[in-house]
């Protein structure tokens, strides 16, 4: 690959570092596959300032759908009252090109918003549990307890219609409110959404507080209760740890990990500070350790390209800063 | 502890969370002696963190700071418990004026006791300026590349390799301690895939010319943690791990996992730079060094011991942000700050 000297790195012809060199130190210890589940149309946006029109969301999610990313979180189920940039749902669902190869769970909270998302047209859903007790109460006004049996209908409703279920655990290495969450709280929650029918469990770092070390600690917990290919990890870059965060997940076996595209989405609690890891730079580390993903960089590049000009903000993605040869100029008045 | 309260591992702080609000991460004891992660070597239990802000990060940055200005950021990395912290570079302010207040600095700084303020002497002209004002510690930096070399500092590896010898010789009479550093370990602006072999090679002369430590360099950040883990494989062939450490480049956000990988591979010295001074020179607004902040915040995640204080770090950070004008890059900073 030539490097050219301003730039070392062409668009379309993404150097991922030195290969392995038959290092067996890569090969005996991370998965041959990771599964990206893309959630920058959902977590990324419900998470920006900037509301983005319902047309550009659909062409996010159809420039996305190209890339070779096998899931993409379309959209939300909640209410308008609460999440007003996730207000078009249906719109979306409905005009989005559902390509035949990628699947497009959206979120819902209860069953009212099972209901709602079937009926336009959604294949795969998703719930939102949480570690964190006073998180709970404060992200969606009842305790843990509570939203599990809101769940526990909707997953009953979702196996009638044949309809698969994943679920989050919020605040698995730390909470805004509570700080330090116990693995054992974690593995709890987790276990639960497992026995009630989720055929996933994503474990988030919902302030992107941890670190390698209570990640390690945290998914020791909990795989000895949830079987491994069952968890994901959902890492947020606030601290800058999320990388390290993911590389530490598949070194214990995880093989499924949600990322952001041009890291969309800040972290809602401490501002100016970001949030979602960017799919960006979670694959280019991947395919730097010869792991497959299916995904095309360049094409992810391009998607997280055309959100940033829409939202009017730069990228978040270190890959993409390196990359691009020409930084848009976002201080200008438009 | 209270539930609430986040404890900060290794650092000079109370229970409660830190100044500015910062929830810092904090192990469970099940992680509390850096055990191995998943059956990997163990992760060593201290880690000297090499402070390469006030030099290879203003060095690099467009601002041109005032001597007094260094002056105090290197003193309040020194209160920040860092071992190591180099201060300038002894080269022509003809190819770096950043550094062209070398001996002004050298003079004016606050050394404490039990931190090693090396310099860098690209040749036996710049060690003996660096001498004569103080320096008590050098470092020489060569390249895996051989177009990298000819770029940088416009000679071969081979003819680099002997100004260097120049230097070693004058220092080891003078009994000053040599520094290594080999750029390019992870790949190249110019020639693209650096062969692990080739870094070997090199580290191998500066290490066996008489370098205590040889610092192995991702200048363009474009490594990954399999290039990492096969780099320093080949690397260990030749040098003892206990004198490596790694330099890493956070440009394509690979820093911390890379330094991950490193630490799981027996390395316990990491370079980093406060608030990640010094942007990349080849990819325009990337960003270059690893924020010593972040890395720090990681270590002491991990119960690794590093001696620093988080808070204080963060507020040279902020210190030195202010006179550069522009924002930080570390990660750490910015989440704590409440704007």
């Amino acid at each position: 690959i030539h490097l050219s000297r301003r730039s070392h790195c062409m668009r379309g012809q993404i150097a991922t570092g030195p290969g392995l060199s038959g290092s067996s130190w890569s090969t005996e210890l991370f998965p041959d596959f990771v599964k990206i589940v893309e959630v920058g149309p959902r977590d990324g946006l419900q998470n920006e300032k900037e509301m983005v029109p319902t047309e550009i969301k659909i062409q996010l999610i159809d420039m996305l759908s190209q890339t070779g990313l096998s899931v993409i979180e379309a959209t939300s189920f909640v209410s308008s009252k609460w999440v007003v940039q996730m207000a078009d749902h249906n719109e979306v669902l409905t005009g989005i090109n559902k390509s035949p190869h990628v699947r497009y769970p959206v979120l819902t909270p209860n069953i009212q918003g099972f209901q709602a998302a079937v009926e336009a047209g959604a294949a795969e859903v998703a719930v939102f549990g949480s570690a964190s007790e006073t998180f709970s109460r404060k992200n969606i006004n009842c305790s843990v307890e509570e939203s599990m049996q809101r769940f526990e209908q909707v997953i009953c409703a979702a196996r009638q219609a044949c309809i698969p279920v994943r679920g989050y655990v919020s605040c698995a290495l730390g909470c805004p409110y509570e700080g330090q969450v116990h693995p054992a709280q974690v593995t709890k929650v987790a276990k639960r959404l497992h026995e009630l029918g989720c055929y996933e469990v994503s474990l988030g770092d919902t302030t992107g507080m941890g670190t390698a070390g209570s990640m390690a600690a945290m998914l020791r917990a909990v795989m000895a209760e949830v079987p491994i290919h069952a968890l994901a990890v959902h890492c947020h870059d606030t601290y800058g740890q999320a990388l390290a965060n993911i590389l530490t997940a598949l070194q214990m076996g995880v093989s499924v990990v949600d990322s952001s595209v041009a890291g969309l989405g800040g972290c809602p609690y401490a501002e100016g500070a970001s949030g979602n890891v960017s799919t960006e730079d979670v694959v280019y580390m991947l395919h730097g350790l010869g792991i497959q993903t299916g995904v095309d960089l360049a094409k992810v590049i391009e998607a997280g390209d055309f959100i940033c000009r829409a939202l009017k903000r730069p990228t978040n993605s270190k890959v993409s800063q390196a990359t691009s040869r020409s930084q848009p100029s976002f201080n200008m008045c438009e | 502890m209270a539930a609430g309260l986040v404890r900060m591992v290794c650092g000079s702080f109370g229970p409660g969370p830190g100044p500015r609000g910062v929830a810092l991460s904090s192990s469970t004891a099940a992680v509390a002696k850096a055990v191995s992660l998943s059956g990997l070597k163990p992760l060593p239990e201290k880690v000297k963190i090499v402070e390469v802000g006030p030099r290879d990060g203003l060095q690099n940055e467009k601002t041109i700071v005032p001597a007094d200005v260094k002056i105090r950021l290197i003193d309040m990395l020194s209160e920040a418990g860092l071992p190591v912290i180099e201060a300038t570079s002894f080269v022509s302010p003809k190819w770096v004026p950043q550094m062209a207040d070398q001996e002004e600095v050298m003079r004016g700084i606050h050394r404490k006791p039990g931190v090693s303020y090396p310099v860098l002497t690209p040749n036996l002209k710049g060690y003996r300026a660096a001498v004569k004002a103080g320096a008590m510690e050098v470092a020489i930096f060569g390249a895996a590349s051989e177009l990298f070399s000819k770029r940088n500092i416009n000679c071969s590896v081979e003819e680099s390799l002997q100004r260097f010898e120049e230097v070693m010789s004058a220092a080891r009479e003078e009994k000053v301690p040599v520094r290594g550093y080999v750029s390019c370990v992870l790949g190249c602006p110019y020639e693209g895939s650096v062969s692990p072999s080739r870094v070997a090679e090199v580290a191998q002369r500066l290490y066996s010319m008489g370098c205590y430590e040889v610092s192995l360099g991702d200048t363009v950040g474009m490594g990954t943690p399999g290039g990492m883990a096969a780099m320093l494989e080949a690397v260990m062939r030749e040098v003892p791990v206990h004198a490596l450490a790694v330099h890493c480049h956070d440009t394509y956000g690979q820093a911390l996992a890379n330094i991950l990988v490193a630490l799981q591979n027996g390395v316990s010295v990491v370079d980093a730079s406060v608030a990640g001074l010094g942007g990349c020179p080849y990819a325009q607004g990337a960003s270059g060094n690893v924020a010593t902040e972040d890395v720090v915040y990681m270590l002491h995640g991990l119960s690794i011991h590093t001696g620093v204080d988080l808070p204080k770090l963060m507020d040279a950070g902020s210190y030195i942000c202010r006179s550069l004008n522009r924002r930080t890059s570390s990660k750490v900073a910015q989440a704590s700050c409440k704007l």
